[in-house]
């Protein structure tokens, strides 16, 4: 099946009467675990998503992939039941299971029927999953094995490896240069107490999110929030990460060999994090740039006019701290030249003269307008809901979100965009050559 | 964008396909065709030009999806002329009478809403979603390039080397996908199913603008597209709005473009792929049925294979992952296969073996596993567990308008009814231990395979 690319928006919310965003309950537990609950009757089915600040920028330094190791370690054995056995818990009462981990979060999810008792015995061992895991010896070969695999085939995925080498040169010694999914050589060293003393370290109530959507009533959900998360030891939140620091005075131009058909140019600096002042004016700014799919000036000036990528586009990803932001776009090798150049055209003129009242004002028009789009399925308020749990963004988050976006001025625009991207002084990772 | 990401998430992308069939089912087994609000009714109205539309209310948010689906996609295009489906659905966006390129996604996008579109073997699909007040603008607009499609040659000029770009993407630089398209075309010798959607390279080459018109009048009429509309809507207001920007557009004769049927495989068959991969990878496929390529009488036969799908791929207790990953054979491991194709497909199992295990190693592990289920019965135990899952991923993707919408048009696009999707989880819940042994043992037979082995070229130990 083909896709044409799908529209990169960070979030999308509007001012609009006759729809409110979700109604969230938020409260916290003994052990100072925070839940977050959306009530949902529609579905006879109820979706739990925990989150830990325990993501791969919490990975020592020697231990790349330690966040990805326990993440896939918690499902292969509790107390009484092997990995196959847990999966079949889960599986006979068709409940779905997943874990995985990004730089700043290790999440663990839970999807099953809101029918008793195939809700009560997906949640049992879900619980146990993240409260007692084993981490059997026998399985922990096996699964380093299967990281080993796929950062293998890491390798030979041209996207996979720009990304890496952009990550790793933007942020250097910061821990989010830290891949989440590892790196091959820490991934062999790690042993058994490696995993043990990082669950017991960041598993732990303080540190701690839970967000529930779905077919359960205020009670049922304090219950569950108790079993799932409530039993953890309180712990200690982790320090904050530091600060990324900020660029240095000059581009830097990176190239790697690699022999593909296409040119994979990944350029970019610093961004924003969650909290950011400068949020607002960011996020819409970059909706004229290159985060607007196809009608974006990156999109337009690269795919539209003149034929030359799939696809172009720019995104912030904004994390605890300053996450990246990025351009990227991929062409056949010989007009890679030609590609980098237009693009830092296109941005350098963006950030000199901002979008126009128009591209504003479209922007805010798209990006108020598809407010409903956002909560229109319980998967996609558990994902909203886990985001606000994790960065612990204030609860009128979503309904204010509307009216910080319509506030933003063409003058905000352009004078954030100024104070903050600097177009000469990029990162610029060049991979391809054939 | 989302720093989140996973490795290990289940029910990945194969299998998720097979599972959205089941999209539908909310509640469906007492579905009334009566104007009393059942959330789970699907409305039908055919136009007089044909153009049939299908409205399935789902208040739960204010939103609507609206998807309009043709027939016509790869399995249309004869030799010399793959890729076409897709190139023509990429210049759909490039400006009609009425509009300019690009305006069609402008005027979406600042509607608040999202649009896309997609080519697939059998079908090629637009689709626009809008807070449920806006469904007019996306139907207006879809009407309009119904029949108003400009297809001016110096877009064309740009959008090929886009598709050409998409081709590098997506297939060229990605070895198990070059492997996927050898596999294809070598399990397939005859029938379009072994052309890539995307097209081959030198098709796209000496593609012309004027083969994009022919293809353009030679498909895209009402009489040859279904309408689907789900989401917060009436149902007599999104019959009022089709007739409105529909109604006018006139029938037309649809072209008829060869579907060679595949003859019966004989005798096993076995591709090398050369590709510049660091990890090795195997594909194996049978020939098997479709829903719609059976007499009635066998009619239980595609769902058997899928319950022997999720038999074998229905999560981490099922076989392939608690026997072959579990004992380090493989490293990952999948089922591919779609009971609802327009023609006979492959059932396909395809992975990565485990380190220190060879691609030998591994098929030989999975062919075992495929005579063992001809010979002996799957345990109740997995049968529970199948049909248990059935009941839940018809739960869970009740919870995607979109999923709703794709099940409908993919299958009346495939020449099924759509009320068929009212059907399947029953269908699948009926199949016993029996016709699962007897599904396999018919269609998963060793002269009926196709093996593909992806090796990499200078590979260091491990």
């Amino acid at each position: 099946m083909h896709v044409r690319p799908i529209i990169l928006l960070v979030i999308s919310v509007i001012s609009f009467d006759l729809w409110a965003s979700p109604q969230i309950q938020h409260w916290t537990l003994a052990n100072g675990a925070r839940a977050y609950f959306v009530q949902s009757h529609q579905l006879p089915m109820v979706q739990f998503s925990v989150g830990f600040d325990a993501g791969s920028a919490r990975d020592p330094d020697s231990l790349r992939g330690l966040a990805r190791f326990v993440s896939a370690m918690l499902e292969e054995g509790v107390s009484g039941l092997n990995g196959t056995e847990i999966a079949t818990q889960f599986e006979t009462v068709g409940a779905e299971f997943s874990s995985g981990n990004g730089r700043d979060m290790s999440v663990l999810e839970l999807r099953s029927l809101s029918d008793e008792p195939l809700l009560s015995s997906a949640v049992d061992v879900f619980t146990r999953v993240i409260q007692q895991p084993t981490f059997p010896a026998a399985a922990m070969a096996r699964v380093r094995n299967r990281i080993l695999t796929g950062l293998k085939r890491q390798q030979q995925s041209p996207g996979s490896v720009v990304s890496r080498a952009f990550y790793d040169n933007l942020f250097k010694d910061h821990p989010y240069a830290n891949p989440p999914s590892g790196e091959p050589q820490d991934v062999t060293r790690i042993t058994r107490d490696d995993l043990i003393d990082f669950h017991g370290k960041y598993f732990v109530g303080a540190n701690a999110v839970i967000a529930m959507v779905g077919d359960l009533n205020a009670g049922q959900a304090r219950r569950w929030a108790d079993a799932i998360v409530g039993q953890l030891p309180p712990g200690v939140i982790p320090p904050k990460l530091d600060v990324v620091p900020l660029l240095p005075n000059q581009a830097r131009v990176l190239n790697v060999p690699f022999a593909s058909t296409q040119t994979h140019l990944m350029m970019g600096q610093v961004g924003m994090k969650q909290s950011d002042p400068d949020y607002f004016p960011l996020y819409i700014g970059n909706y004229t740039l290159g985060g607007g799919g196809l009608v974006s000036r990156l999109s337009k000036e690269l795919r539209e006019k003149r034929g030359l990528t799939y696809s172009a586009n720019s995104y912030f990803i904004p994390m605890q701290q300053n996450g990246p932001f990025v351009i990227n776009l991929q062409t056949r090798n010989d007009q890679g030249p030609l590609a980098e150049r237009l693009a830092i055209e296109t941005v350098t003129e963006f950030v000199k003269n901002g979008p126009t009242q128009k591209e504003l004002d479209a922007a805010k028009k798209s990006i108020t307008g598809s407010f409903p789009l956002r909560f229109d399925s319980n998967a996609k308020i558990a994902g909203s809901l886990l985001n606000i749990a994790f960065y612990d963004l204030p609860l009128d988050y979503m309904s204010t979100f509307p009216d910080k976006i319509n506030a933003v001025t063409l003058q905000q625009v352009r004078e954030t965009f100024q104070r903050r991207i600097f177009p000469h002084r990029l990162l610029r990772v060049v991979l391809g050559g054939g | 964008m989302s720093d989140y990401d996973s490795n290990f998430t289940r029910f990945t992308s194969l299998r998720f396909m097979v599972v959205c069939i089941l999209a539908c089912l909310l509640a469906a087994c007492t579905t009334q065709k009566t104007q009393q609000a059942n959330p789970s009714s699907v409305y039908q109205k055919v136009l007089d030009n044909g153009l049939k539309v299908l409205v399935k209310p789902d208040r739960r948010a204010p939103v609507v999806v609206s998807q309009i689906w043709y027939k016509v996609g790869g399995s249309y295009e004869p030799a010399g002329q793959t890729g076409i489906s897709h190139v023509l659905e990429h210049m759909m966006f490039k400006g009609t009478e009425n509009l300019g390129p690009n305006e069609f996604s402008r005027i979406i996008a600042e509607h608040g809403g999202r649009d896309n579109a997609f080519t697939g073997r059998d079908y090629t699909a637009y689709f626009q979603t809008l807070e449920k007040s806006k469904l007019e603008i996306a139907l207006e607009l879809e009407s309009d390039r119904m029949r108003n499609l400009l297809l001016e040659p110096q877009e064309f000029e740009k959008e090929i080397e886009v598709v050409k770009e998409e081709r590098r993407s997506r297939t060229d630089d990605r070895p198990q996908a070059l492997a996927y398209e050898q596999f294809m075309s070598s399990a397939y010798t005859l029938a379009n199913y072994r052309n890539p959607i995307v097209g081959w390279p030198e098709d796209l080459d000496s593609m012309k603008v004027e083969d994009l018109r022919a293809w353009y009048d030679g498909f895209y009429a009402p009489n040859n597209a279904t309408l689907v509309v789900v989401g917060d809507v009436d149902p007599t207001l999104a019959f009022d709005l089709a007739e409105r920007y529909f109604g006018s557009i006139p029938r037309r004769e649809i072209l008829a473009t060869p579907n060679p049927v595949e003859p019966p495989q004989e005798k096993s068959r076995r591709v090398q792929v050369e590709a510049a991969a660091k990890v090795p990878y195997l594909l194996l496929g049978y020939h098997a049925p479709v829903v719609s390529s059976l007499e009635q009488r066998d009619g239980w036969m595609p769902y058997a294979l899928e319950i022997a799908a999720y038999i074998l791929d229905g999560g981490k207790s099922a076989r392939l992952s608690s026997r072959l990953v579990q004992k380090q054979i493989a490293a990952s491991i999948s089922v591919s296969y779609d009971p609802f194709a327009r023609n006979p497909t492959l059932f396909v199992i395809s992975g990565n073996p485990a380190p220190g295990t060879t691609l030998q190693q591994l098929e030989t592990a999975i062919r075992e596993q495929i005579y063992e289920m001809q010979n002996e019965l799957v345990t109740e135990q997995e049968l529970d567990r199948v049909k248990t899952q059935i009941i839940a991923s018809k739960v869970y993707e009740a919870d995607s308008s979109f999923y709703q919408g794709m099940r409908l048009g993919i299958l009346e696009t495939n020449g099924l009814p759509w009320q068929l999707s009212e059907k399947i989880h029953e269908k699948l819940r009926s199949i016993t231990a029996e016709q699962v042994r007897e599904a396999v043992s018919r269609h998963l037979l060793d002269e009926n395979m196709t093996v593909a082995l992806l090796q990499p070229q200078m590979e260091d130990e491990g």
